[in-house]
């Protein structure tokens, strides 16, 4: 006779569910709501949509605060792990998606923003990315990642135009392919050590002296294929310019941001005992894999002709840069990472809702994409404020101070040249500079180039307060990001460091 | 308030720039002109409080910035960056006032009360990202005007800019970072406090390679040999008043910044590298000036002759002595005065003809008298003459080098007199013999506007090259801290031997000690 199970439940701490509860409560709310009245208008989804991730967001700092008394706190059978990084990267996934969701208030109508299920579907996505970064259980990694990548491509899908679709079907497939190599890998790691948590994997791998290396190396070959894929390395890019074309502007601004810091977090766990362990094959495919990813990216984004593809190629280069954290793996390095991708959200959020409300619904003859550096030329004098808030952006994204990234820049480089890595420093120097050149390009056409005739009435023709107001929060939080970078780093140390990283 | 002054100094004019977009289009010259003469006259104060006898840092501020990774506003003036500070808003002032462009003059004006901020925040600011940020800040609106009111190919020209100096500053803060690093590692915290690194005695080697990624910044800004290739194009595409601040301060930056932080952070690396440098030096006067004497743009000549004179300023900054970085600091007033007013007169010719060949003029001096007495002045003080403003800092570098090497002074000095062969030439060529061409005979002289810039020029450059004491003492007495701080940090022996040690001789304290 078998003794019956018993489990207490307050052994569960099933607080550790509460973040993203939250929010897939929210998701089933909207659906309900849908059930019971149909047709409503979506500044109500929003709305509620916001309201759920203010209180997920709330749930989080409470974390924060539990974490800085107690440390780390473990949840359902120890699966749930919600250590510093966790609480600081689910800030960072939340607040983004707070800026975000208001960009669906357009003032012109689009398709996707009809159905209640995209606010539906964002919510799931989001409580997936919250599970996979709060915890080192390899199968909840798979599970968040899969939950927030599904719904991430019906999103794209449903822009419904035929580029959207080509774009869905395209990261779909490659999404399948990297869930499949991530699937081998963990298999790998588990047959290696007979467990799926990466700190016991740490542990195992340890007291054996890494004697099962060629196993660990070839499950490490399969793992940074299938980040490569979702943080967009070079050589796993190819995907990323396309499907940021496909997708709405704003949308393609959220990809930018927010699925990659939760990969940087998984790769972070991953990774980094790995590397601390003297593995040196993943140091140099690392170190190649990074300055491979900034260079290649820089060059190609210098020859495209439309914005959002360049800013798809600058986003994959930012990521590289930001990927040297990784590779570096002191606290400093990887506090740097955590300041780097708040700055960029900030930022990078600003660009893209920039192309957002300049979008047009169709095409002008002899137009080639939805945003040709020819459509932003002569804006200065057009649309003033509107060119000078976009000039800051790019500004900003080039790395030129006081403004956002610049900061974080200016960090990320310290902690290579701290870290010991004085050539890695220089080329993520050298490669703001090449960097220059295509944030130049635009402020060139904007600033310099007389204004073409046809492209003015687009101007601002999908902007709407809520719109503006995100813009005006993405320029202030960019011009006077130098006063938030010492509460920030004083804060994001103290978590990364608590977490042992 | 003068606690704060160079805090009002630099975001004064940012702050009215702001206010100045709710000016209207046909009152914002005088708007600009009132800001500028504003902070001129603050500038002025600040030189008028400023106590001359004091070598060290005066009117300090400081105020943590990013304390976790020890950033500080941190801002002082001593008698280097003080008069360099008043340049700036004193052309700033002239920039505006006899400013011709007529074209969306609004922007224009914003555009400049921004540089304007970020000109004072370089030389007032003492912590090396503070710098750092208004150095590459300063790129923006000089990229803007050069790139938004200069001649054909204007965007080649201000990409081209943008993008060497920016290249060129990378390497400077990763060098920057390098310093803060190593001064952690001595220290146990994060400082980019200049006068902090100051304290810190680093090994040969280290000296050397940051030595050469501080170059990088450094160089490319003033510009040296062979990484002058910007500036001609800047120059040449760039509208007058765009020339005008470039080539009178901007260009300062990066001399200044040897001064600052080249000299007095690496005094091993400055000796190693001294004869290196001055050979750069060397080939800059004499190769600028033999490419100037081909150029048939008369912009062009002023543009090549100014880089010319930046040669001499470098090789009296590396002459390490108090005589040698005296004059190249005062050099860098004189030749910020004296281009300049160059720059400026032939802005006055391009608006009336609107070319700037010299085979299309030729007997001006008939035509427009005051016009070629101005020009003359300005140009006999550009070749050096005695009693104007250029020969105080030339002769005074020369006779720093002369105590380090002979040879090197006395080619420098024989091709600073050939140098004078072109300016005198293209004067002859634009000015002397009968009027060839119809279009020059009714030409009309300088008018007002002109006259309110190009008359207080004419009389600093007089008056400090008769009587250059107020402004030489101060500096005297500042570098005279920084050799005798230099001397005490070195350690290699053919640096505490070319670096003269003035303790001994006239009990003159260190800068640091000064604090």
């Amino acid at each position: 006779m078998l003794e019956p199970i018993n489990v207490s439940l307050a052994s569960l701490n099933l607080a550790t569910l509460a973040p993203m509860l939250i929010a897939v409560i929210g998701a089933l709310a909207i659906l309900v709501i849908d059930m019971v009245k149909g047709g409503l208008h979506k500044s109500l989804y929003v709305m509620i949509s916001l309201l759920f991730l203010l209180l997920d967001f709330g749930a989080l700092i409470d974390f924060g605060g539990v974490f800085l008394k107690n440390g780390t706190v473990l949840g359902f059978f120890d699966v749930m792990l919600m250590d510093g990084i966790a609480i600081i990267s689910q800030l960072i996934i939340v607040g983004a998606s707070m800026l975000f969701i208001p960009l669906a208030l357009t003032s012109k109508r689009f398709h996707e923003y009809n159905y209640p299920e995209y606010f539906a579907l964002f919510l799931f996505m989001i409580a997936g990315f919250q599970f996979m970064v709060a915890t080192d259980n390899l199968i909840l990694i798979f599970v968040g990642l899969e939950t927030a990548s599904l719904a991430l491509y019906t999103l794209i899908a449903l822009h419904n135009r035929s580029k959207s679709f080509e774009a869905a079907v395209k990261y779909f497939t490659m999404g399948a392919l990297a869930a499949g190599f991530f699937a081998f890998g963990s298999m790998i790691l588990y047959a290696i050590s007979g467990s799926v948590e990466i700190n016991q994997i740490a542990t195992v791998l340890a007291e054996d002296h890494y004697s099962n290396i060629g196993y660990v190396l070839a499950a490490v070959a399969f793992m940074i294929a299938a980040f490569g894929f979702k943080l967009s390395m070079v050589p796993f890019h190819t995907w990323t310019p396309d499907v940021y074309e496909g997708s709405s502007a704003a949308l393609a601004g959220y990809m930018s941001i927010v699925p990659k810091i939760a990969g940087f977090v998984v790769a972070m766990r991953l990774f980094e005992f790995l590397v601390h362990s003297g593995v040196v094959w993943l140091q140099v495919i690392l170190y190649i894999g990074v300055v491979v990813t900034m260079t290649a990216a820089n060059i190609w984004a210098l020859v495209q002709s439309d914005v959002k593809r360049m800013l798809a190629y600058s986003s994959i280069s930012h990521a590289g840069f930001v990927m040297a954290a990784i590779l570096i793996g002191t606290t400093q390095s990887n506090t740097g990472l955590f300041l780097y991708w708040t700055l960029f959200s900030v930022t990078n959020l600003g660009a893209f809702t920039m192309l957002w409300v300049n979008r047009q619904k169709n095409l002008l003859p002899g137009q080639s994409s939805d945003h040709p550096y020819e459509k932003f030329s002569g804006m200065i004098k057009t649309m003033p404020m509107g060119a000078v808030m976009m000039g800051l952006f790019m500004l900003s994204l080039a790395g030129i101070p006081p403004f956002g990234l610049f900061w974080g820049k200016l960090y990320m480089i310290g902690s290579a040249v701290s870290g010991g890595y004085t050539v890695l420093a220089l080329v993520m120097a050298l490669n703001s500079a090449i960097a220059g050149y295509y944030y130049l390009k635009l402020i060139v056409f904007m600033f310099m180039k007389e204004p073409m005739v046809g492209y003015d009435k687009f101007y601002f023709m999908n902007a709407s307060t809520a719109l503006k107001t995100i813009i005006g929060i993405a320029v202030i939080g960019t011009i006077f990001s130098v006063f938030a970078v010492n509460p920030l780093l004083e804060v994001i140390t103290v978590f990364v460091y608590n977490s042992g990283y | 308030m003068l606690d704060h002054i160079l805090t009002i100094l630099i975001f004064f004019p940012a702050l009215a720039a702001m206010f100045g977009f709710v000016v209207s289009k046909g009152s914002i010259r005088a708007y600009g002109v009132t800001v500028a003469l504003i902070e001129f006259v603050l500038s002025l104060w600040l030189w008028y409080a400023y106590d001359p006898m004091v070598s060290g840092m005066q009117f300090m501020e400081s105020a943590p910035l990013i304390k976790a990774f020890g950033i500080n506003y941190l801002l002082g003036v001593d008698g280097i960056s003080l008069f360099i500070i008043i340049l700036s808003t004193f052309f700033t002032l002239i920039g505006i006032g006899s400013l011709t462009e007529t074209r969306r003059i609004k922007d224009l004006i914003i555009t400049l009360l921004f540089l304007e901020m970020t000109m004072v925040g370089v030389f007032a600011a003492l912590d090396a990202i503070i710098f750092y940020v208004f150095w590459e800040l300063s790129l923006v609106p000089m990229l803007y005007i050069i790139g938004a009111w200069g001649g054909p190919l204007r965007i080649y020209a201000s990409v081209k800019f943008f993008l060497y100096t920016f290249t060129g500053s990378l390497i400077m803060l990763v060098g920057m970072l390098f310093m803060a690093y190593f001064y952690f590692q001595a220290t146990g915290t994060w400082s980019f406090s200049i006068l902090e690194w100051y304290r810190l005695i680093l090994p040969e080697n280290f000296q050397m390679w940051l030595f050469i990624a501080f170059f990088f910044g450094f160089a490319i800004k003033v510009p040296m040999f062979p990484f002058h290739t910007w500036l001609p194009y800047a120059h040449g595409q760039a509208p007058t008043i765009g020339s005008v601040i470039l080539a009178a301060i901007l260009l300062k930056m990066g001399t200044y910044a040897f001064v600052r932080f080249s000299l007095p952070l690496f005094p091993d690396a400055s000796v190693l590298f001294m004869f290196p440098i001055a050979a750069i030096a060397i080939i800059m006067i004499i190769y600028t000036a033999m490419v100037a004497y081909a150029q048939e743009d008369v912009k062009q000549v002023v543009a090549y002759s100014s880089i010319s004179h930046m040669g001499v300023i470098i090789l009296g900054t590396f002459a390490l002595n108090v005589e040698g970085v005296s004059g190249s600091v005062f050099l860098m007033l004189a030749h910020g005065v004296v281009s300049g007013a160059l720059f400026l007169l032939v802005g006055v010719i391009y608006d009336r003809r609107h070319t700037k060949l010299m085979s299309e003029f030729g007997g001006l001096a008939s035509v427009m008298p005051r016009y070629a007495t101005i020009f003359g002045i300005m140009m006999m003080a550009s070749v050096g003459l005695p009693l104007t403003i250029n020969f105080v800092g030339e002769f005074l570098s020369l006779l720093g080098f002369y105590k380090q090497s002979h040879m090197v002074t006395l080619t420098a000095g024989t091709a600073i007199i050939v140098g004078a062969i072109y300016m005198l030439s293209a004067y002859k060529k634009a000015f002397f013999g009968p009027v060839t061409n119809e279009e020059n005979k009714n030409l009309k002289d300088v008018n007002k506007t002109e006259l309110f810039g190009l008359i207080p020029l004419v009389i600093v450059a007089i008056w400090l090259g008769v009587y250059p004491k107020p402004v030489l003492e101060p500096i005297n007495n500042s570098v005279e801290s920084l050799i005798q701080l230099m001397h005490d940090k070195a350690q290699s022996p053919e640096a505490k031997e070319r670096i003269p040690n003035l303790a001994d001789a006239n009990g003159i304290i260190s800068m640091q000690e000064a604090h």
